[in-house]
């Protein structure tokens, strides 16, 4: 018997094969693996920034900032790499100190000054954006030897596709997400706390150091999206990733996380990333819809899957009227 | 707020009592003075980086000045900050309202465009377009019981796609005596939009403050069981509180687009809800519901609106905009926010330890409002 908490996954699920399979039966070219792994490697930054997003959301909270901070970390990274000299190995390991730092110290305002996360996060969002004005203004190339050689790894598969670094980092950072959420003592934490704050902090949960962690992960997953991001585009624009955190947020929400909290899979916002990947394709392969065409999609989608959850929570309640 | 600082060296008794009296009334009302202390640190601080910042010039029956430009190019947030003020009161928010934004400028450009409708018909069909928006995302909040940041965020994907819908993806660009008006002219040496943003907020403060409608829906944002048991027909309020502000934004489009004489279905009104929603902060109010001050959420958008001003007229490059902003805009709120409010009444009461058990039933009691949600 499928638990009604797993129904929105299943659902989410579904609507990825059904649409992968009208692709597939609409037109010749999507059956190939290189759509899948063109697939894996276009959504790798917004895949790891939604993994990043689920915890947030998971425990309640939102965290707006992840677009500036792609933004900014690829910015900082070309900085440190073209201006300084720096080994793209060391500036990827700054990037990410950086992220992670910046994170906690949202999380610090938030559970010390108890100020909303919407609020935090959008300045964050405001911060980020204008410290990488600040690096650099202009779109710069990020040339550099091992960044090329990462981005020529190429594990071919059957039929035409291949895995490329970024998608093979994409997956490895999906595992260590899917394990931090179900195999560790924070990730039930993650889910206690936004299950039931209340309840959370009477068994001894530690609120405000989980929240700074919380923060201070999604700070790490943003980074590290800016660094596959920067990889994947070879370049650096402040203008970047403008958006970013929306397409996150509805990701984990086609993905049937709760927004209330409490309640989802991180592998569930994979596949809310990957569902907006195939509908853009499949509008690709169209070509005579017209771009808007994706928005609207999302927008039903994110109804959906909203209306469904609704459903699910009221039946849930229905059978057990003690609650 | 920000003036209380330890009296170190009081000599003078009387000084000492005024000190006292400011630290009370911030005591009892930190929240209503904040908003123009820092309103009016920012305009001085940049009157003395910025020489003729606060002058204003008085030209062909028209004032000009930054002062003026300032008020002028804050009628848009001004406007979508109403909405976002009321919708906040009632626990809510709207993150659509950038996107109804766009949906009403494109309506009222393509309406212009290929009608020879009076353009005031245009109008209300761009205001009506706001209005259907409000209804929808009142009906999710209301009826449906979505959480107001998920239902709103639906148009807020949609809605640009549904503008870009209907401009056909292109930028219309129109032409229009009256919305030109609307856009750029003066009246009785203010911009005409001034004028406008300026009716709404009397009539705004006037229904909220002196009919009950006010009192109702910040009583559903307070607490919507207690408000429903007094009898209070919650969701009709917080479906109108939505309408109120997709009208708002939708008023706001028309205000953009008769600026640039066309739609931008992509950028127009680009991020306002954020701004809106700071400012309403900024105000003082909660996201969490309940008190909402229309009058300071004015000066809210006033402050942020003289920010990106002074930054761009101070000389300092535009790259230093937001960084400023955020910077000032989080230590605004570092400064409200209850754990500081606290912090520094303890420093005041070890030295007076007078009002300690008022501020202790105060926090516990602002303790208990937060546990409710």
């Amino acid at each position: 018997m499928i638990n009604e908490r797993n129904l929105p996954i299943f659902a989410t699920l579904t609507v990825f094969l059904l649409l992968y399979g009208f692709g597939m039966y609409e037109y010749k070219g999507f059956r190939d693996t290189l759509v899948f792994t063109n697939l894996l490697t276009d959504n790798a930054f917004l895949i790891v920034t939604a993994v990043g997003m689920t915890f947030v959301i998971l425990s309640g909270g939102i965290d707006l900032s992840v677009g500036s901070m792609i933004a900014f970390i690829g910015v900082l990274m070309a900085y440190l790499i073209t201006s300084l000299h720096i080994h793209p190995i060391l500036a990827i390991a700054i990037s990410l100190i950086v992220g992670i730092a910046f994170g906690a110290i949202m999380g610090m305002i938030i559970s010390v000054f108890e100020i909303q996360p919407f609020i935090v996060t959008l300045a964050g969002m405001f911060l980020f954006r204008g410290l990488a004005y600040l690096i650099n203004l202009d779109a710069v190339p990020i040339n550099h030897p091992f960044i090329t050689a990462l981005s020529d790894i190429y594990v071919s598969v059957p039929g035409r596709g291949g895995l490329t670094f970024i998608a093979m980092a994409m997956l490895v950072l999906l595992v260590v997400g899917i394990l931090i959420a179900r195999r560790t003592r924070f990730g039930m934490n993650v889910y206690a706390i936004g299950g039931d704050k209340q309840s959370a902090a009477l068994l001894g949960v530690p609120i405000k150091k989980t929240t700074v962690k919380i923060y201070a992960l999604s700070g790490l997953y943003s980074a590290l999206a800016g660094v596959i991001f920067a990889i994947y585009t070879s370049s650096a624009y402040p203008l970047a990733a403008v958006g970013v955190e929306l397409d996150a947020i509805a990701a984990v929400v086609i993905g049937g996380t709760l927004l209330t909290g409490g309640v989802g899979y991180v592998f569930g916002s994979f596949l809310g990333a990957m569902i907006q990947g195939v509908i853009q394709t499949l509008i690709t392969f169209d070509g005579s819809l017209n771009s808007w065409w994706t928005k609207l999609a999302i927008g039903g989608l994110l109804l959906f899957f909203i209306l469904l959850q609704k459903a699910i929570v009221f039946w849930a309640k229905k059978r057990s009227p003690a609650t | 707020m920000i003036d209380i600082r330890p009296p170190i060296k009081a000599t003078n008794m009387k000084k000492h009592h005024a000190l006292q009296h400011l630290l009370k009334r911030l005591q009892k009302q930190p929240k209503t003075l904040a908003p123009f202390v820092s309103l009016l640190l920012i305009l001085s601080v940049t009157a003395l980086i910025t020489p003729g910042f606060l002058e204003i010039k008085f030209v062909n029956g028209h004032l000009y000045g930054s002062l003026i430009d300032i008020l002028h190019r804050g009628t848009p947030t001004a406007l979508v900050a109403l909405g976002m003020a009321v919708v906040i009161g009632t626990r809510g928010i709207d993150l659509s309202v950038g996107a109804v934004i766009a949906i009403s400028g494109a309506v009222t450009a393509v309406l212009t465009v290929n009608t020879d409708w009076p353009v005031w018909i245009v109008i209300a069909c761009a205001l009506g377009s706001g209005l259907v928006c409000g209804l929808w995302n009142g009906l999710l909040v209301s009826i449906f019981n979505i959480q107001p940041i998920v239902a709103t965020l639906i148009l807020m994907v949609a809605g640009r796609g549904i503008a870009q819908m209907i401009t056909e993806g292109q930028i219309v660009t129109f032409h229009s005596t009256v919305l030109n008006a609307i856009g750029n002219e003066f009246f009785l040496a203010f911009p005409i939009r001034v004028w406008i943003v300026l009716g709404m907020i009397i009539l705004t403060i006037v229904v909220m403050r002196k009919t009950s409608l006010g009192l109702f829906i910040e009583a559903v944002g307070a607490n919507v069981r207690a408000s429903r048991l007094v009898g209070i027909e919650a969701r009709l309020l917080v479906l109108s509180a939505y309408m109120f502000s997709g009208f708002c934004a939708a008023l706001s489009g028309i205000i953009i687009a008769a600026d640039i004489r066309g739609a931008d279905a992509n950028n127009a009104g680009l991020w306002l809800e954020l701004d809106a929603i700071l400012a309403v902060v900024l105000a003082g109010a909660s996201l969490a519901g309940g008190r909402i001050y229309l009058g300071l959420t004015i000066i809210g958008v006033l402050i942020i609106q003289t920010l990106t001003t002074a930054i761009l007229t101070s000389g300092l490059p535009v790259q230093y905009n937001l960084v400023v902003k955020a910077t000032i805009i989080l230590a605004v709120l570092l400064i409200q926010s209850p754990t500081t409010r606290q912090w520094l009444a303890k420093r005041f009461q070890s030295k007076r330890g007078q009002n300690a058990k008022k501020e202790q039933n105060s926090t516990s009691s602002q303790n208990h409002g937060r546990a409710d949600q």
